[in-house]
């Protein structure tokens, strides 16, 4: 939506789609934490401490022109937002309210009280891209591929979720901001949208992948008991306002066994923490249902209201008392910091194809920090809606019906492939989910990889089954939907076979030792029909 | 749903209402296996994946209302089904009344600016 909102400022016209409701779904409505900025409100800060501490997360891997870009550029867009009516939470001498988050060395994160930053800066910007008649929103088309003519992006084949025509889309340049990947995992914080779609639209249309690999866990997700209403990520922000101590199945702080700090300390940074309970439940020593448990008995219950007020009335309707039971919680399929490989200007290597967000690989290298999303979702995607309306602007309409006609037939083929011995390609897409947390989860082997990628062939090669239905058929949505996780779900494997070292993210158990010669970025492309690496700073194994 | 098991042999039954005219509808009666605490929206998912992937529904963030997508009549109630509890008694789940109907539980809940009247076409 920021790119939208920055093309129309350039004066472009723009189409902004959505397979769900705009600006309903994806990551960002999810995302109850913050959004890092070194605005200075809290605390004495500077965009180049913040890059410092980026750069320090990522493990020697951050692509520093995006590193930079977000980190240099946060603190205006934070205060964009504030003017457009996000309501940053603010203190009593209405300063903008920060805290500090784990790796970040200042209080430079900013949120939306009762765990709201997500749908308010969703709704903040779904509300400024209404303010805008050059903005033509499109909820429910669901984008199949980007046509490509003459080397150029020249718009998009996809079809109307609730008609089921198949739709064509001209466009002097295209943005990818479809976001990450975690669908593709059983266990994931993810919109039902998050199926990795962008990253297997811009391989198709010849653009590279750069660190896919590298997924975030997210080591404290809700896991017990069943919570509804709720991100599972919440308790995050109750960390870092209430401390909160990690305990094992036998009740025990563990967290100085890997290096961390105990006693409620919220300093450890996601790979080490999510590393750090998966070892305990490998162990034995884990909850019952399988994580550990974040406990908060030792908070008086007038100092939980006083920070988290009706959210605590919420977890009662849950039955949860947090002074009387600790909770379970486990790592989680949270962000992909890998992603679409652009330059400086968030343009790939097909001209006229952008991507902004997390579909963007690289600004975050091998271990984002918490609150870096949403500044490159903003970040990003206001360069991306800059540049590419500024690009249009230059530009002849490239489209070519030909080439559209290609990308509209194998749309129309794949929606005719129903097999009635088939499985629905929702039962599939849970087999995929299946197959990627076994063998391609936090911990990885050459086997288990292996596995993984055999598993993504056998799913690829099963008949699909779609039931007939007139209009909001969802069986063809997931039919489409699986054919790009399956591609993104084989670029993740095979980046993650090819790094054989231990780094950030990307946990090894047969090279458990980080290696100085794998301290750079593996691509991915497509040649013809095959996936191929490519080291773009020389190839650490040779 | 989650990675919770259910109870063994404890179902709920839901009604669900399906069809793509308001006066040209059924309910369809669903045997779903209970789990304490589960939502609506958990036992649709469960439906589509296990007996009847042709049903039409809409969802988005999945159990933490933070998209609002999911409205719908649970028990005659207007409800998130993310948030609605499932109960070991009968349920009952349809259309929103006010909406155009789109099909099933879906509803035309889009900005009437939002929508794709015409493909935009150019050959």
């Amino acid at each position: 939506m920021y790119a939208a909102i920055a093309a129309a400022r350039k004066d472009a016209s723009v189409l902004l789609l959505d397979k769900s409701l705009v600006g309903r779904g994806g990551a960002t409505i999810m995302a109850q934490m913050t959004v890092a900025a070194a605005i200075g409100h809290e605390e004495p800060d500077h965009w180049t401490n913040h890059l410092q501490d980026t750069l320090a997360a990522g493990r020697e891997l951050c692509d520093e022109r995006l590193a930079r870009l977000l980190c240099e550029n946060g603190p205006t867009r934070i205060f964009e937002m504030d003017g457009w009516g996000a309501h940053w939470a603010r203190g009593a001498d209405d300063r903008i309210r920060q805290v500090k988050a784990p790796g970040h060395g200042r209080a430079r994160c900013c949120y939306v009280d009762f765990l709201n930053t997500g749908p308010g800066v969703a709704g903040t910007l779904r509300r400024q891209v209404g303010t805008l008649s050059s903005v033509r929103r499109l909820s429910n088309v669901a984008v199949t591929e980007v046509v490509v003519h003459d080397d150029r992006a020249v718009g998009a084949v996809g079809m109307d979720v609730v008609s089921g025509d198949v739709v064509t889309l001209a466009a002097k340049a295209v943005i990818l901001a479809a976001g990450g990947l975690t669908k593709i995992y059983r266990r994931n914080s993810a919109s039902t949208n998050m199926g990795g779609e962008a990253y297997a639209l811009a391989l198709w249309a010849g653009a590279e992948l750069i660190d896919m690999e590298f997924v975030q866990f997210f080591p404290i997700a809700h896991l017990a008991p069943r919570l509804v209403g709720m991100d599972p990520i919440m308790w995050d922000p109750f960390r870092y306002k209430l401390g909160g101590r990690l305990l094992n199945g036998n009740f025990d702080e563990f967290m100085h066994r890997y290096g961390g700090q105990d006693s409620g300390a919220y300093t450890t940074v996601r790979d080490h923490a999510s590393y750090a309970i998966l070892k305990e439940v490998e162990a034995g020593r884990g909850s019952p249902h399988g994580g550990v448990y974040l406990d908060f008995r030792h908070v008086p219950d007038e100092t939980l209201r006083a920070a988290f007020g009706p959210v605590i009335d919420r977890l009662a309707h849950n039955g949860i008392d947090l002074t009387r039971t600790p909770v379970e919680v486990a790592p989680t399929a949270h962000y992909h910091m890998g992603g679409i490989r652009v330059d400086g200007r968030m343009e790939t290597r097909v001209p006229g194809l952008y991507a902004a967000g997390e579909a963007v690989g690289g600004a975050n290298g091998a271990n984002r920090l918490s609150g870096n999303a949403i500044t490159e979702a903003l970040v990003f995607g206001e360069c991306a809606g800059r540049e590419a309306a500024g690009a249009a602007a230059g530009t002849a309409c490239g489209w070519n019906a030909g080439a559209a006609a290609g990308a509209a037939e194998r749309l129309r083929n794949a929606l005719g492939t129903d097999d009635e011995n088939g499985v629905p390609a929702n039962v599939l897409q849970r087999r995929l989910q299946d197959v990627m947390w076994e063998h391609a989860g936090p911990f990885r082997t050459a086997e288990r990889l292996g596995k993984g990628l055999d598993g993504i062939r056998e799913i690829r090669e099963a008949p699909v089954a779609i039931r007939p239905a007139e209009g909001f058929n969802l069986d063809i949505q997931d039919r489409m939907e699986l054919r790009a996780m399956l591609t993104t779900a084989e670029a993740l494997v095979r980046a993650a076979a090819g790094r054989t070292e231990s780094r950030g993210a990307h946990q090894r158990l047969d090279f458990p030792d980080g290696d100085a010669r794998f301290a750079r970025n593996q691509a991915l492309a497509m040649n013809g029909d095959r996936m191929e690496a490519r080291w773009p700073n020389g190839d650490a194994r040779s | 749903m989650s990675d919770a098991t259910s109870r063994a042999g404890v179902t709920t039954e839901l009604h669900v209402w399906r069809g793509r005219a308001e006066d040209a509808g059924r309910y369809d009666v669903y045997r779903v296996p209970y789990v304490e605490g589960m939502s609506v929206l958990d036992a649709l998912v469960w439906i589509r994946a296990h007996v009847d992937s042709s049903l039409a529904f809409r969802y988005g963030c999945v159990n933490a209302n933070a998209c609002k997508t999911c409205m719908a009549l649970v028990d005659g109630r207007v409800a998130y089904m993310c948030t609605a509890r499932l109960t070991p008694a009968v349920g009952k789940v349809e259309p929103l009344p006010k909406r155009p109907l789109i099909r099933d539980l879906v509803t035309d809940t889009a900005p009437d600016d939002e929508k794709l009247t015409s493909p935009t076409q150019r050959d």
